[in-house]
């Protein structure tokens, strides 16, 4: 079958590295994901089927591995060689079609009695990843036994399958792991005002999934951005240079150096970079939360402000199933299908992930692969 | 015998026409049969003897005021108070006309015992002037002797335990102003009248009150009302002020106003800048030499090496007139000397009035023109340069020349940043402007902070600046800026243009084809008296 394949090269890696810091997306090229043909994943157990994406996302998460810019703390919960893709549509063998819940839990690993975050129910507080039958691997899209959704063929456990209706597009429905993740986010504000930094994928749908009740500053660098934004349901959208300003004046706060000494009381940060974290730092009330759900990777801040001002920084990582059923709501009450920008074929997955990397500029969200079309799909 | 100003009917051998352009200069080309440029009136000659005339002045007052010498007595209490570094525009020269003045009447108080003597910058809710400024204004000397025991000094609007109320108008309108200039036995109030705006009771009542007092007429209804408001007599502006002036008086207030009026030389005789006072047609080779040099040496020099240029340029203006005494009747012989000088006749009015901005207004001396200055100059003062009615009709179009950097000078302008990120990018409308976000900046901590302990404007004065220009956004049916920031323009609500004459061909979606041209050159400042 056809698949992009992420393999463990690690010159490819250095070179994709470069590439990627030159110009972002460039990994894809220089970097050590190629298109091949390969065998389609064995069925792992009981409770597997194979599972033929229709459409697969490419995650930010995606584009900083391709980059070479992750962090080497996923390289014991990863398994080469990979086909990336864990925001995925697709077709079972009955033809009905489903969205995958990508989370390798307990339940998909064999694994009984469960870990205590499975036993929860809070799939992405897994202690297992990298355990039981499956290779290590957090997520379908990163192991090597399942197979992602950039290909035409992979396999899914019962536990990660969330069967859809006829009413709900495949554009809508890879929206929806996203939208899941942003669901997510949202479930865990309590606050009147909070500050979105970022208005990617992410951002956008961290916005759309925030009550209506709930203030909302957010930052956005491209004028579609802004546009979505405050469509999505941000009262004021900004440029990140005006943040500081904005949050200021919103909160009456006072300054001393880049400092405020207000501000607000929670700040979601969807970019989770060095950049966007010290300016969470510089806008979050003392005693306030910032919760970061764009992916970090190794990172130098001054965390001084945060001692000082007993802020928390509290990760916040996928989802659980129920934010999943937020997430199909928020899909078709919001039509977020619109936000699938456009779609590539595997064999142009250089143009697809240059195009996913400077999607901001290029007024894009999200950008996904289309399977439908690919021949060979009908026959595996 | 200077040569009055001149409104000149364009034609084939009229050569190009210098506009100002911030820091830099363009020459344009109108289109001939259909334009005409307003040309200032030459230089008034100045009084040779300024301090004579300033004796002259303090000893023979105007309406019912005994000469200062007789109003001083030993024990009193004297403030005095004078204009800010926002006049005149460009600063003049060494010596400032405020430290003559104010020596002269600090010599009188001298002689007469009085030691209980404190100077205040009257600057209302602009930013507090720094040391340097404040010697340039009242002279080393005097700086010295007050400024180390605390007498001499910025007001402060935002300062509850020095700010007093005296009452209100009989249109509700509440005073109140710098504690220590109320509770004084006179308040010597110093002035330099660049417009005919400037003078009058609106020393006091505005340069020495609190933000409480000034909203009470910046705001936008008066300025609408105001047509305009460089004519007091037609200015809504100016009655409220007036109205305050009567209150202060009858709580007691005595105010011995000095005022004072300058002649036009703004760039001198001799030297690169004098080309531009000079009319094109009447610049000689050496003239026409000396600008290409200066034009082709601004356009490779980096903006803020030309601002720097710029800001420390210093005036040659002449004293053309000093009176003092009663403050009405002081204004009175003011304004008839600034219109002297300044007031050029024009009939009728225009469809496209176009303005060269220069790189200075009242609120960038020493700093930046940022967007929100660009359309207050444009449309607050030059706008309403005017007696009679607008030089352009309703509906007309205004063509400003100004590059309009998306820049802000952070430690002055504080509060103008977040006006032009948070407010002019939801509205541009002055009434939607003033009630939903005028409190909130006014009020604001921060700014206050700012404005009483660094150098920054009052958290409303962009609202001001705004207001200034809600008659001509009233008037006019578009505005377009050549050559100016595309996003800061866009954001000010105006329309950016390459060049004039693509200004000219997006007006005439506006004014329709073959539309009527008139060009005002200013600086040096003239104002149009349209019949």
């Amino acid at each position: 079958m056809k698949a992009v394949q992420f393999s463990r090269k690690p010159a490819k890696y250095a070179a994709g590295l470069v590439a990627g810091s030159i110009r972002p997306g460039s990994g894809a090229k220089y970097g050590p994901l190629s298109l091949r043909d390969i065998d389609p994943p064995d069925l792992p157990g009981d409770g597997w089927h194979r599972f033929r994406p229709r459409l697969a996302g490419i995650c930010g998460s995606d584009l900083a591995t391709i980059d070479g810019k992750s962090s080497r703390y996923f390289e014991p919960i990863v398994a080469f060689p990979f086909v990336p893709g864990h925001e995925v549509v697709g077709d079972l063998d009955d033809r009905s079609r489903a969205v995958l819940i990508p989370v390798l839990s307990c339940a998909t690993r064999a694994i009984d009695p469960p870990c205590a975050g499975c036993a929860a129910g809070a799939i992405n507080r897994c202690e297992r990843i990298a355990f039981g039958h499956l290779e290590p691997g957090l997520q379908s899209g990163f192991c090597e036994d399942t197979g992602g959704g950039w290909s035409t063929g992979m396999v899914a456990h019962d536990s990660q399958l969330l069967t859809i209706g006829d009413d709900v597009s495949d554009e809508a429905a890879v929206m929806i792991e996203p939208t899941a993740c942003a669901a997510h986010a949202a479930a865990q504000v309590d606050e009147d005002l909070v500050v979105v930094i970022g208005a990617g994928t992410l951002g956008l749908l961290t916005i759309a999934a925030l009550d209506d009740a709930t203030e909302v500053i957010a930052t956005a660098r491209y004028p579609e951005q802004r546009r979505l934004a405050t469509e999505l349901g941000a009262g004021r959208v900004v440029e990140p240079g005006e943040l500081d300003r904005t949050v200021r004046s919103r909160t009456g706060s006072l300054r001393f150096g880049s400092q405020l000494t207000g501000g607000a009381p929670m700040v979601i940060d969807c970019v989770g970079s060095e950049e966007s974290l010290s300016q969470a730092l510089r806008v979050v009330a003392p005693g306030g939360e910032i919760l970061v759900v764009g992916m970090p990777a190794t990172t130098t801040l001054d965390l001084t402000g945060l001692w000082h001002r007993e802020v928390a920084i509290r990760g916040c990582y996928a989802y659980d199933r129920s934010d999943f059923d937020r997430a199909v709501q928020l899909v078709t009450d919001l039509d977020l299908g619109r936000l699938v920008t456009a779609t590539y074929s595997l064999a142009d997955y250089t143009d697809a992930i240059a195009h996913a990397a400077t999607a901001g500029p290029r007024g894009a969200v999200k950008i996904a692969f289309d399977l439908r079309t690919e021949k060979e799909r009908e026959h595996l | 015998m200077p040569r009055p100003g001149l409104v000149l009917d364009v034609d084939r051998s009229t050569p190009p026409i210098l506009f100002h352009h911030g820091e830099n200069f363009r020459l344009e080309r109108l289109p001939v049969g259909r334009s005409r440029v307003i040309y200032p009136a030459e230089p008034i000659e100045g009084i040779e003897d300024v301090d004579g005339a300033i004796e002259h002045a303090l000893d023979h007052p105007l309406g019912e005021s005994a000469p200062l010498r007789d109003l001083l007595t030993p024990g009193m209490k004297l403030t005095i108070a004078f204009d800010d570094i926002s006049l005149p525009l460009p600063p003049m020269r060494r010596p400032d006309l405020r430290q003559r003045v104010i020596e002269a009447v600090l010599d009188r108080a001298a002689q007469a015992g009085v030691d209980d003597v404190h100077l205040i910058a009257a600057l209302a809710l602009h930013r507090r002037m720094t040391e340097d400024e404040l010697r340039h204004a009242v002279g080393d000397r005097v700086y010295d002797a007050f400024a180390p025991q605390g007498a001499l000094y910025n007001h402060d609007a935002e300062d509850p335990d020095n700010l007093a109320y005296l009452g209100t108008t009989d249109k509700g309108e509440e005073i109140e102003i710098n504690k220590r200039a109320a509770e004084s036995d006179l308040i010597v109030y110093v002035n330099i009248n660049l417009v005919a705006m400037d003078g009058g009771w609106k020393s006091t009542a505005t340069g020495l009150a609190s933000y409480r007092s000034l909203r009470h007429h910046h705001n936008v209804r008066t300025m609408q009302h105001s047509r305009s408001f460089m004519d007091r007599h037609s200015s809504e502006l100016h009655h409220s002020n007036w109205r305050m002036g009567k209150v202060l008086t009858d709580a007691g207030v005595k105010v011995f106003q000095i005022e004072t009026t300058l002649n036009n030389d703004t760039f001198g005789d001799s030297g690169p800048l004098s080309t531009l006072q000079k009319r094109e047609w009447e610049w000689n080779a050496k003239d026409r030499a000396t600008f290409l040099g200066m034009k082709a040496g601004l356009d490779r020099m980096p903006t803020k090496a030309a601002r720097k240029i710029f800001q420390s340029w210093r005036a040659p203006y002449g004293l053309t007139s000093v009176q003092a005494g009663e403050v009405e009747a002081v204004h009175e012989v003011t304004t008839a000397n600034v219109y002297e000088q300044q007031l050029v006749r024009v009939e009728g009015q225009t469809d496209i009035l176009t303005f060269g901005l220069p790189y200075i207004c009242p609120y960038n001396v020493n700093s930046i023109m940022n967007p929100i200055l660009v359309m207050c100059l444009g449309l607050g003062y030059f706008f309403n340069l005017y007696k009679g009615r607008p030089l352009v009709r309703e509906g007309g179009v205004l063509i400003l020349s100004h590059p309009t950097p998306w820049e802000f000078h952070p430690v002055h302008h504080p509060s103008y940043i977040d006006f032009f990120e948070q407010v002019l990018s939801e509205t541009t409308d002055p009434i939607e402007i003033e009630q939903r976000y005028e409190k909130d900046f006014a009020e604001d901590e921060w700014y206050r902070h700012l404005y009483r302990t660094s150098n920054a404007y009052h958290g409303v004065h962009p609202f001001y600046m705004w207001y200034w220009g809600a008659h001509a956004l009233q008037h006019l049916g578009q505005v377009i800026i050549v050559g100016g920031d595309t996003r800061a323009v866009r954001r000010l609500g105006f329309k950016p243009a390459s060049t004039l004459q693509d200004a000219l061909e997006m007006a005439s979606d506006t004014v329709g084809p073959e539309p009527t041209i008139t060009h005002v050159k200013n600086p040096p400042i003239l104002m149009a008296d349209v019949t």
